[in-house]
């Protein structure tokens, strides 16, 4: 198990966050999008910029983990 | 043109230059056949060079070699890097000015007499050389020089087309600038700021705006070879601090008084509120400045790990699984070069707001 095997596993869970943070942001524009479709494109834009604020939190992670392994 | 032909055009343009990306890692090292590394090669593309390497020409390297400047005990010291000859490993010395000098993955060293190689200990301190001060024009500052004079051109001409029109209104490629510039002022200046105050932050707010996007753009573009500017944390620091700066020499009262002794909460809260909030006052920009570098070299290293699968292989036919993929993820990193410059820009101009609030 060396450092380089868990710096891996490391950047992977952060990975699980982004995924399970976007994930959510997406499922809830595509619920707002189909109660209100005029709405289509602010909500879309809107959820764009959420995800990637959520992306940089996990990219800390992998920051991390690059300068461990 | 119509939309349709120009998106048939432009996705061509995408596909061929991807599979570019794939000739210009057949970079093999200076004598044995070793073993490819993903890892090295993908470390070596997103890092910094002396050179551009552009591709390989009959066995032959074609590359663009840039100067090399060096403040040394005996002054200052330049040379072409084409005098280290593609030599990574540090075992061409380069005299120039009385000083030995080696270059090793990319860092020169100041052989001490006698010497024939950089020697490092454990802790990858050189043992028998040391580091002169390095002002090279390196590839990023090539490629700074090169998006700066970029933007002036656009800019400059999009000015002038508003002074020449006779009745304000612009030709050209000011029409094609302006509802960005508007964007900024209407999206990010005004509801962060305030309608009373925002014109002082605008300049700032537009430079690193397109500076940044600009920078991003250029690091997808195959052919310049990992021209990785916004990727390098020496930069996206720079910009961190510029923000940081402007938001610390704006702060008002409210600013201070809401960091140091929070309005509104009784006095232990407080005390416990004032470390925290300074750390934050630190961690916002520093925030920025990984954001940045995160986001675009993790794009950089995710296109080149998928297109280092083909040599991992050693097939072509992995080619046919890899470029897809990869244009998919370029197409997906067109996007966050213009969302991580928008992201920039509306956190700073957030902390300016911030930073200028009147009392509620």
């Amino acid at each position: 198990m060396t450092i380089t095997g868990i710096a891996a596993i490391g950047a992977g869970l952060a990975a699980i966050g982004a995924g399970v943070g976007i994930g959510k942001i997406g499922g809830s524009a595509m619920e707002a999008m189909a109660r209100q479709p005029e709405m289509h494109g602010k909500i879309q834009s809107s959820a764009l910029i959420l995800a990637a604020f959520v992306e940089a939190v996990a990219l800390f992670g992998v920051v991390v983990a690059f300068l461990q392994g | 043109m119509t939309l349709k032909t120009f998106r048939t055009a432009l996705f061509s343009v995408l596909f061929f230059a991807i599979s570019i990306v794939g000739f210009a890692l057949e970079d093999k090292e200076s004598s044995d056949e070793k073993e490819f590394d993903p890892k090295e090669m993908i470390l070596h593309h997103v890092k910094d060079a002396h050179g551009f390497h552009l591709w390989d020409w009959k066995g032959h390297a074609v590359s663009l070699p840039l100067p090399i400047i060096l403040w040394t005990d005996n002054g200052l010291t330049t040379f072409s890097s084409s005098e280290f000859h593609h030599d990574d490993t540090g075992h061409t010395i380069v005299e120039e000015n009385g000083g030995k000098f080696v270059k090793f993955h990319e860092k020169i060293y100041q052989l001490e007499n006698g010497a024939t190689n950089v020697v490092f200990d454990e802790e990858h301190h050189p043992i028998n050389a040391s580091k002169p001060l390095n002002f090279s024009i390196t590839r990023n500052v090539f490629m700074m020089w090169v998006s700066v004079i970029i933007l002036l051109l656009i800019f400059l001409t999009t000015a002038r087309s508003y002074k020449k029109s006779k009745d304000g209104v612009p030709t050209g490629i000011a029409g094609f600038i302006e509802p960005l510039i508007v964007f900024v002022r209407d999206e990010i200046g005004i509801p962060m700021i305030g309608k009373h105050k925002y014109k002082r932050y605008m300049p700032y707010l537009l430079t690193i705006f397109f500076f940044i996007w600009i920078n991003n753009i250029f690091g997808l573009i195959p052919i310049f070879n990992g021209a990785n500017l916004s990727g390098n944390i020496a930069f996206t620091f720079t910009l961190a601090m510029f923000t940081f700066i402007i938001t610390t020499l704006s702060g008002n009262k409210n600013y201070w008084k809401h960091i140091f002794w929070m309005p509104g909460v009784p006095v232990p809260m407080k005390i416990f509120l004032m470390p925290i909030e300074i750390i934050g006052m630190f961690v916002k920009p520093i925030s920025l400045m990984i954001r940045l570098f995160a986001n675009i070299t993790a794009g950089h290293v995710i296109v080149l790990a998928l297109m280092s699968l083909i040599f991992v292989f050693k097939s072509e036919w992995m080619g046919l699984v890899s470029v897809p993929f990869v244009l998919f993820i370029t197409v997906i990193e067109i996007i966050v070069t213009a969302i991580q410059a928008y992201i920039f820009t509306i956190l700073s101009a957030l902390y300016f707001g911030m930073a200028t609030e009147e009392e509620h």
